[in-house]
Formats: C-alpha cells, structure tokens, sequence
C-alpha cells in the first residue's frame, strides 16, 4: 500500500476507538475519506453495493455549478470594467471578479464547515458532505458586493438554524442555501436589494451602478438588455444566477448523471412558462407585459430550479409530488414577481414556499397509495364475509 | 384478464462468473448441519443428544412455540456437536455422515386419495414442513393458519442466481406431483409464475395457475409477483415455496423418503468452477469445492440475500446459489470522484458502466462509501416494482409506528424485495436490516 496510506493509518491511530482523541475521529475521518474510499465492506444486508455515495452525489453538483461559478466570476469583472469605461482582457475581468468572489467562496466554507465539524463531533456522527453544496451555492447568489462578515453571519444563521437545530442533514425543511439568502435579504435589505450592490464596486465607486433587470421593471424602466444578453449572462445580479447558458450546462450535468430531478426542473418550467404567458395575455403593466421567454431568463428563476428547488432534502421526495412541487414553484415565482414589485426576485421566495409544503404534497400523493390499499382491503372483507 | 406479469422497475446487475450449465455430483460432505438460524423467529428445542446417530428424516428438534413444526436430518449419521453461541444460542447442529444414508421409511403416498389435512400431517412428520413460507412476515408458515393462496416463483432474477428450470432439470414428475400436494392445502388458488421465454416443462404443469412473468430484476421474487396477482391484505396470509423444494415434497410422496438433494448453482468471479453441483442440504462449503483462499466472501445464496458463511461452513436451509465474490477491504484513492473507478457499477450515470448496459462486471463488498444520513430520494422507488413508498415504509419502520406501515404496506414486502434498495441507495442503509426488525416488531405486536 502506498507510503500516504500509511502516514494516514499512522496519524489515525490516536483517533481509534478507546484512543485518547476517539471523540474527534469525525473530524480526522472527513479529511481521510476524502482521500481514500475507506476499506470498509458490507456487513449486513446486500453483499455487494453501488458504486455511488453521498459524497459522489454532492460533488456532482458541484462539478454542475462550476460553469455557473466560472462565468459570474467573469461577469463580475466585465460589469465593473464595462461600466467604468475601461479597456479590459477577459483575464483581467476574471481577475477582478476572483478577488472579490474567491474570498466569499472561502468564507462561506470555512463557516459552514467548521460549524458542520462541531456538530459531528459533538453528536458522534461523520461529516455530512451536504456542505460541500451549499458552501458554494451561498455565495453564488449573493450580491457581489455584500460584505464578508455579512456572508459569514448568513452562513452561520442557516447551517445553525436551518440545519442543525432541526436534527442536521437530512431533516432540514427548508434549503440551507436559501435560508442564508433569505436572512441577508430581510437583516440587510440595503444590501441585497437596489441599484447600488449588483456590479463589483458599485457600493463605493460612484460612476459605477446597475439595476438588475427585475429591479428595473419594478420600478417601470425601459429594459435595455436583448434576449440572448439575457440568456448569456452579461446583466446584473446574483454572482451565479445571470447565466442561463452555463446553468443550463449545469442542469444536463445533473440530469445526465441522473443526480438532480429532471422532475422538479421540468415542473418548474411548464409552470413558470404558463405563467408568464398568463400574464402576458393580461398586460396591465410592465412585468405583466414582460415577455414570458424572457421572464424564464432572467433573475434567479433558472439557477433557482436548477440547483436550489432539486435539492432532495427540501423538495417534494415522491415522483407526482415532484412534478407538483416544481410547477408550483414556477407559478408561485412569476406570481411573486409580477404582484409584489418589492420582492423582484420571487424565485428565493416561491422555494421557500413550496419547500414548506413539500411534506404536504408528498402525504397526499401518498395517501392515494394508502387508499388504494384500505380499499383492497375492504372489498376482501367483503368477499369472505 | 391476462396472467402476464410485466415488471418494468427494478435493476439487473450484471455480474461475471455466472455458473455453466453444467451438473457435476459434489464429493459427499463429512459433516452436515442444520442451522436454525436459518428459520426466522424460531426457537429449536433438540430431542437428539450429542453422540446419538439419526436416519435421513429423522427428527432432530423442533419449534419450541409451533410443536408441530419439526426439522429433520439432511442425512443419516451421528449427531456430532451442537454449536452455541451467546446466550446459549443455538447455532449449528452438525451431524458427521455415514458414507450412505439410510432413510426413514414415510411410505409411499397416493397423493390424490389424500385430503388436506393428510397432506399437511404427512409434511409436518416428514420434517418437509419448513420449504412452506408465508407472506407476510417471511417466516416458516404456521400450519394452523388458511392461507388464501400458494405462490410458487419459477423464475430467478438475481445476479447470478441459479436457473431454476436448469437446476430442476428432467425433475418434471417429482414437481407435478409436488404441486398437486401443495395445492390441496389452500382452499385458493396455486400459483406459478415462470418466465416468459420459458420453453421447459413448466408450461405443461398442470393443476396451477400459471403467470408468464417479463421483466429485470426483482421480478422473479415471490413477493413481487403476490404483489401483482394477489396482493396481501391485512389479516390475511399467503403460503410461499421454492421450486426447487416442490420437487422435493414430490419425491417424498414418490418414494417415501427424505431426499434433501438439491442442484445449487456456485457462481461468482473467485468460484473454482462456476458451475451446477448436486449435494445435500446443509454440506460443508469446503467439502464441496475444496479450500477456499483468504479474502473470499462466501455467500450461501444470492450476492443481495445471501448470508455469509466461513470457509468451513454449511450451506443454508434454503439456498439454491453459492456466490464468491473478492472482498473489498481495500482502499480507493479518490474513490469517490464521479467516473472514476468506472468498473464498479452504479445505478445512477456517475460511473460510465451505464453507456454498455451489457458489460459484465466483477464487483466485491466494498461498502464504496459510508452510511449517511437519507438525503437523495426517488432511487428507491426505482427498484421496487410495487405500490408501495420504499422509503417512507423504511423511516415509519425505524420508527416502529406500527398503523403507519400498516397503511405504506408492511405485509406485502419481505426483506428479498428490499434487497436492491441496500444495493442502490446513496446512503448505504441497510433496508434488509431495518425491514427484518419492524416484521419482527409487527409480529409480536400483530401477530
């Protein structure tokens, strides 16, 4: 076996059962397992298993947000140089937009991850790799100018209070992710929301400020972008969410791999397409009147489906409930949009929602199961009395 | 209404080292056992002492709680040791063999001039009584109980599990008569459900309801088929039975004696000789293929159901395949990364065995992570071709709300049918595990 393999077995023996640092072991397993696939082999039930686990499934995902990731660090730059009027390579709008997110990214991992640790320690269970997720989705729809220790306190109030005090992973309600997202909208709103916090400086830089296209509807402005700016990405607004090109790229990641619902994803986009159409037959206003393609394009509807409204925990976990869930997240999103121009960006709130109804779809889809069942049973007592 | 079955969910794992179709007699074993260990639920009390000799047929202990039901020698020989373990449970009865048996005489039986009753008294002597099985519960059927119907699966959809038809061979007689038996002890119907492509004798049986079945596995479990014929309502009891032991009831009524050779496929990438072999119930697994290396997992059974033995132990009750697979106490760098180590399989597209469906894999037991808590959803659902919500039963199941699984549907699944969710899911939960404990926990509450 390889000379890493050993030094590893050698560090571990302190952390082995009746050892003096046994109560840390989750904390020395998480880097250990990360290196190597454990030896460990089946005990009971089925001799043999697949080769998937649950840090597969989440690095999946991240590998899904990558794309996303790697094109709101460039467009961070390009909104900030463009705007300022300067020349500029694309390295050095990648550049720029690295400096500022990179830190955040750090941040948001080193919060979440060391209050995940805490917790494995202090419960006597291994480090759950659901972080790895939501560490990276925290950041990516954030403002890019909101401050550092503002991401940190978002983080902490959703790995605390969204996660952990309802038992840890897997029994969240709501998406951690999204929970951060929703404490920074409601504790900074001047953070979160205006002209001033979606393009890199624009908080101190004068010269420099953006509206994202919501925004600029809300408050009943002509929009300037075309459609394919929209779907591409250069526009303003959460680090990963401009994007509908690399999300997409994102989405087939997860389809194809089989990770993330295609359900949910189509659900989300049959209700918010039939909405937006809705309201364009009504068009009482701008956002009524707002092309429904384009409706589907910008703001965080996409990233949202893709990557926040799929994750397992939360969402709806039967196959019809899938399908519900994700249509009512779609309606519920352009509903917001349209009716309450001060929340412009309904998809954060259209998830929420419906991740707190999730439990109640699913009890329904399953009691028609159920009935069919006492209903079976009831015909049989018939038959033999 | 058609009888045809077709089953679209579930999952074929594809293994290397499936058995030739090919019989050879096994070297007769020196040592046998009965291990009640094999019989869910029940408490053996011995009436045969250490050092006594038996007769194949003989009875050598029986249900503590269901008198009736007794469990006879494979095997005519002398009782050579009992083996405990904690609690004084017991483990192994073993019994060293004469070179050939002698049999106890049940006499010879007219099957058709027999009513039920005789039927199942004749069983219950015979010691044949344990082949019957009932749904729900997987447990030895309690003879006092009216089952609603008998099923009888023809058709094996396990990796590498033995072909029934193949295993059964000319045993046509044997097996109509078997089943003109069985089906005397329900007021219901007999059902047998076979292969669709089945060209074998099994189209011409008669007597039974027969279901041409089509589809991946866990089509070929008994509980599966239930599910989609005849599906158990609370309160109501099925009877289940091998295929393979049918032939072996036949045989008894035919001659009048306990013959308990079976044809057990040994399968699997580290088998010597993947092929068919003929022996008794209950031989020793090193007398039959020799010495086996280290770092071997030998399982009496199916690589999803089976258990494992040592490499001196005795092959179970019930199996009719013997899997050897590597083990996997090894480490993966990296392991975890998605498309690498792309030989081991996987249900979900992160491994690029799903681009040859085809391909046969060697696989061993490596966990390939560790258990999480339950955060994907959907695959479940995904191998289990029935009405019922795998996970939600399984978290009402570790909960032990017994209304709860009542209504998910407790009474029309087995630990069998949940064995590829073990296999599938990301969080490495043991469904059988926890499945087998909440049957337990519904039968004492139950009942």
């Amino acid at each position: 076996m390889s000379a890493l393999r050993n030094k590893l077995d050698q560090l571990k023996k302190p952390f082995n059962k009746g050892e003096k640092w046994e109560k840390f072991a989750p904390a020395f397993n998480a880097f250990d397992t990360f290196l190597y696939v454990p030896n460990h082999t089946t005990k009971k039930g089925a001799h043999i298993r697949d080769a998937v686990d649950l840090k597969r499934t989440m690095i999946t995902v991240v590998i899904a947000l990558l794309p996303a990731l790697f094109y709101g660090i460039y467009n961070a730059g390009f909104q900030h140089y463009s705007q300022l009027g300067e020349a500029f390579t694309f390295w050095d709008a990648f550049a720029h937009g690295a400096w500022k997110i990179l830190p955040m990214v750090a941040v948001s991992y080193i919060v979440g991850l060391g209050i995940e640790f805490v917790f494995a320690i202090y419960r006597g269970h291994e480090v759950n790799e659901g972080y790895l997720v939501t560490g990276l989705l925290i950041p990516m729809i954030m403002p890019v100018d909101i401050p550092l220790w503002m991401v940190a306190v978002s983080v902490a109030f959703a790995v605390l209070i969204g996660k952990e005090a309802f038992g840890g992973t897997g029994m969240n309600i709501l998406n951690p992710a999204l929970t951060a997202r929703a404490f920074a909208f409601f504790a900074y709103p001047t953070f979160m929301s205006g002209n001033k916090v979606w393009v890199s400086d624009a908080t101190h830089i004068d010269a420099i400020s953006g509206e994202t296209i919501l925004g600029t509807l809300a408050a009943g402005k002509e929009v300037t972008y075309d459609a394919w700016t929209m779907f591409s990405g250069a526009i303003p607004g959460s680090i990963g969410e401009t994007s509908t090109l690399w999300i997409v790229i994102g989405a087939a990641i997860l389809i194809l791999t089989g990770i993330g619902s295609w359900r949910i994803m189509a659900g989300g986009l049959i209700g918010g397409a039939f909405m937006g159409f809705l309201f364009n037959l009504w068009s009482a206003n701008d956002l009524m009147a707002f092309p429904w393609y384009q409706q589907l394009l910008v703001g965080g509807f996409a990233f949202g489906l893709v990557f926040m409204a799929t994750d397992p925990v939360s969402a709806a976990q039967t196959q019809k409930g899938k399908w519900i869930y994700g249509i009512l997240i779609g309606i519920f999103c352009i509903m917001i949009r349209v009716f309450n121009p001060a929340y412009p960006e309904g998809v954060m709130l259209a998830i929420l929602l419906m991740n707190v109804f999730a439990p109640t779809i699913d009890h329904y889809v399953i009691q028609s199961s159920v009935k069919r069942r006492k209903k079976r049973l009831s015909t049989a007592t018939v038959k033999s009395a | 209404m058609s009888n045809d079955i077709k089953i679209r969910k579930g999952l074929d794992i594809k293994l290397k080292g499936e058995a030739e179709k090919l019989v050879s007699d096994a070297p007769r074993s020196k040592n046998f056992a009965i291990k009640p260990t094999d019989f869910h639920g029940v408490m053996p009390k011995m009436i045969i002492k250490e050092g006594e000799s038996v007769k194949a047929g003989d009875i050598i202990f029986y249900s503590k709680y269901k008198e009736q039901v007794k469990f006879v020698s494979p095997v005519s020989g002398t009782l050579k040791e009992i083996k405990r373990g904690a609690k004084r449970r017991i483990l192994e009865v073993v019994i060293e063999a004469d070179t050939t048996d002698t049999y106890k005489e049940f006499g010879q039986k007219d099957v058709e001039t027999m009513s039920g009753d005789e039927v199942k008294q004749h069983l219950l002597e015979s010691g044949c009584w344990p082949f019957i099985k009932q749904r729900p519960y997987d447990i030895i059927a309690d003879p006092e109980d009216a089952p609603k119907a008998i099923f009888i699966s023809g058709m094996a959809t396990a990796p590498l599990a033995a072909d029934v038809e193949f295993a059964l061979g000319k045993r046509k007689e044997d097996f109509q008569l078997g089943l003109n038996a069985i089906s005397k002890l329900t007021s219901g119907k007999t059902h047998l459900s076979i292969d669709k492509r089945s060209a074998s004798f099994f189209n011409e049986v008669k007597g039974v309801q027969i279901h041409k079945v089509s589809g991946p596995h866990p089509a070929g479990n008994v509980g599966v088929q239930i599910h989609h014929i005849d599906p158990v309502n609370a309160g109501e009891r099925v009877w289940v039975i091998n295929p393979e032991d049918v032939a072996i009831i036949g045989s008894l009524f035919r001659t009048g004696k306990f013959d308990a050779t079976r044809v057990v496929a040994v399968a699997g990438t580290e088998a010597p000789k993947a092929q068919y072999f003929r022996f008794k119930i209950g031989s020793n697994v090193k007398d039959i293929l020799g010495q086996l290396p280290a770092n071997v997992r030998i399982i009496s059974g199916d690589v999803l159901t089976g258990d494992k033995i040592a490499n001196d132990g005795f092959v179970s009750y019930y199996s009719s395949t013997i899997s050897l697979i590597p083990e996997g106490n090894e480490y993966r760098m990296l392991g975890w990364l998605p498309f690498k180590d792309n030989n081991i399989p996987s249900m979900s597209r992160t491994s690029l065995s799903w681009l040859f469906p085809n391909k046969k894999h060697k696989v061993d037991t490596n966990l390939n992570g560790e258990e999480r808590a339950l955060v994907v959803t959907g695959e479940m659902e995904k191998v289990l071709p029935m009405d019922v919500y795998p996970m939600q039963l399984l978290k009402e199941c570790m909960a032990q709300n017994i209304e709860k699984m009542e209504s998910l549907g407790i009474y029309e699944v087995a630990p069998e049918d949940f064995a590829l969710i073990d296999y599938v899911n990301t969080s490495k939960l043991e469904a059988q595990v926890i499945l087998r404990e909440a049957l337990d926990v519904m039968i004492k509450e139950v009942g």
